[in-house]
């Protein structure tokens, strides 16, 4: 069972060659994505080297602290990233307090109710289960989060006139915006529910494959899959429901006015 | 009765005014002279300062969605969100036929109405809430002369039987000769009236 096999270098030059092979394809063909394609590749070996070396001090050292500024910086950077898949930009400081409630609701607060009382590892903050954990969350739950907030902030511009419309009938902040806000927690968790829907008949979930490569047996293996999944889960629509509250009362001033001056950062030219 | 007290719009000079019950008053003006803006702030769309009261209630004591139910402002362009007319309509009354629609309308595609059929439409449903000031924006602009014809006397009896008032903004001087009680031209934000003496004060 525990004949664990070891990438070496070699066999991950070898894949990288594959990925060579498909960039010097699409330059040929003038396919445009060969650039990218080169740089996310960098990219990816980069990041996930020093983030390897920075885990295996972090796990040795098994400091309280350090797990807590390591949770903090990725809290931060994928605050930045739900504002950067914006088409349109929310007013700067305002839009990135709102993604970091938001993320902090879905995967701070989730991993920590996860840590202390589903898994109850000893200390509570042991880095081989704190880190990984926050890092899926974080990971799922800021797409979530961005789409949803991308769809209610797109389709309100788009549909101004109509929610207008419907102030002017008379009806509510609330009830004017509620179909739109309705379409877009669909859109923050439809990503999830179709994972959930198809993980073990059409896909199987990374992590888990992992852990399987790694020598875990499959039923350990699947337990966690599914605790994951059940938090991913959790952790976006608290997430995407913080976004969509935060945002839409934010669209409205107290008289009920729709408000985007409030919201979006004035267009520049 | 409506009193608008030194409503104040952008930079404009404060509006004070008073409209009797039934009464309708009349507003032409070049287009950007502020017709449409002072129709917003009275329904309080916009942030504006000074204080719209209608029959005694001050705007800002009721819930602005109260608010937008008794000053109804009908836009120029009408906005349909579902894909029938009839959703958007508690049920068929008599203002439907009034403007020469029979039952049938409540299943139209709104996407097949006419800009004028959508137009009448949009009066009839401005019409449901029962409001006491009707903020009428250009409402026969898509209109032929009959149909144009049938929302005159519609809003007149309208404005006859609830006792309402009504802001009636077109460009057709003849127009607004036959449907309001007096009569002011907007530039830059100032009304002037045209005829007779009522108060209008441009402080």
């Amino acid at each position: 069972m525990n004949s664990l096999i070891v990438l070496t270098n070699l066999d991950l030059l070898l894949a990288a060659m594959l990925v060579l092979a498909l960039a010097g394809l699409a330059a040929r063909m003038k396919l445009g994505v060969s650039t990218e394609l080169l740089v996310a590749a960098v990219r990816t070996t980069v990041q996930l080297t020093i983030l390897g070396l920075i885990l295996k001090t972090v796990f040795t050292s098994s400091n309280g602290w350090l797990v807590a500024a390591i949770t903090l910086v990725m809290l931060f950077v994928a605050a930045w990233e739900v504002l950067s898949r914006q088409k349109r930009k929310l007013h700067r400081r305002w839009g990135f307090s709102v993604s970091i409630i938001a993320l902090f609701v879905s995967s701070f607060v989730i991993t920590l109710l996860a840590l202390l009382i589903i898994i109850q590892a000893d200390p509570w903050y042991t880095p081989q289960y704190a880190i990984p954990l926050m890092g899926m969350l974080l990971g799922n739950t800021m797409n979530g989060i961005a789409l949803g907030m991308d769809r209610l902030v797109q389709t309100a511009w788009q549909q101004r006139m109509v929610i207008e419309q419907r102030l002017m009938l008379g009806q509510t902040a609330v009830q004017a915006i509620n179909d739109i806000r309705r379409d877009s927690m669909r859109a923050g968790m439809i990503p999830i529910i179709n994972a959930m829907a198809a993980a073990g008949i059409v896909s199987l979930p990374g992590m888990m494959t992992g852990q399987i490569l790694a020598g875990s047996s499959p039923q350990e293996a699947v337990n966690y899959q599914i605790l994951i999944m059940f938090l991913i889960t959790a952790g976006t629509g608290f997430g995407v429901v913080a976004v969509l509250s935060l945002i839409s009362r934010r669209m409205f001033d107290e008289r009920d006015r729709l408000r985007f001056d409030r919201l979006l950062q004035p267009k520049k030219d | 009765m409506i009193n608008l007290q030194s409503l104040q719009i952008a930079n404009y000079s404060p509006i004070t005014l008073k409209l009797e019950a039934g009464e309708c008053m009349g507003i032409s003006g070049a287009s950007g002279s502020g017709k449409t803006r002072l129709l917003r702030a009275i329904a309080d769309m916009d942030e504006r300062g000074g204080e719209v009261i209608v029959d005694g209630v001050v705007s800002q004591s009721i819930a602005a969605s109260e608010w937008r139910k008794k000053v109804a402002l009908l836009p120029a362009e009408s906005v349909w969100w579902f894909d029938t007319i009839g959703e958007h309509f508690r049920f068929y009354n008599h203002y439907f036929s009034a403007l020469g629609f029979s039952e049938e309308v409540m299943s139209w595609d709104v996407t097949r109405c006419s800009s004028g059929e959508k137009q009448r439409l949009s009066i009839v449903r401005l019409l449901e809430s029962c409001p006491t000031l009707l903020l009428l924006d250009e409402p026969t602009a898509n209109l032929d002369l009959e149909n144009a014809r049938r929302v005159e006397s519609l809003i007149a009896s309208y404005l006859a039987d609830n006792q309402a008032s009504a802001i009636w903004v077109g460009h057709s001087a003849e127009q607004l000769k036959r449907v309001s009680n007096m009569r002011f031209t907007m530039k830059e934000g100032v009304l002037n009236q045209i005829t007779d003496a009522r108060q209008v004060t441009d402080e």
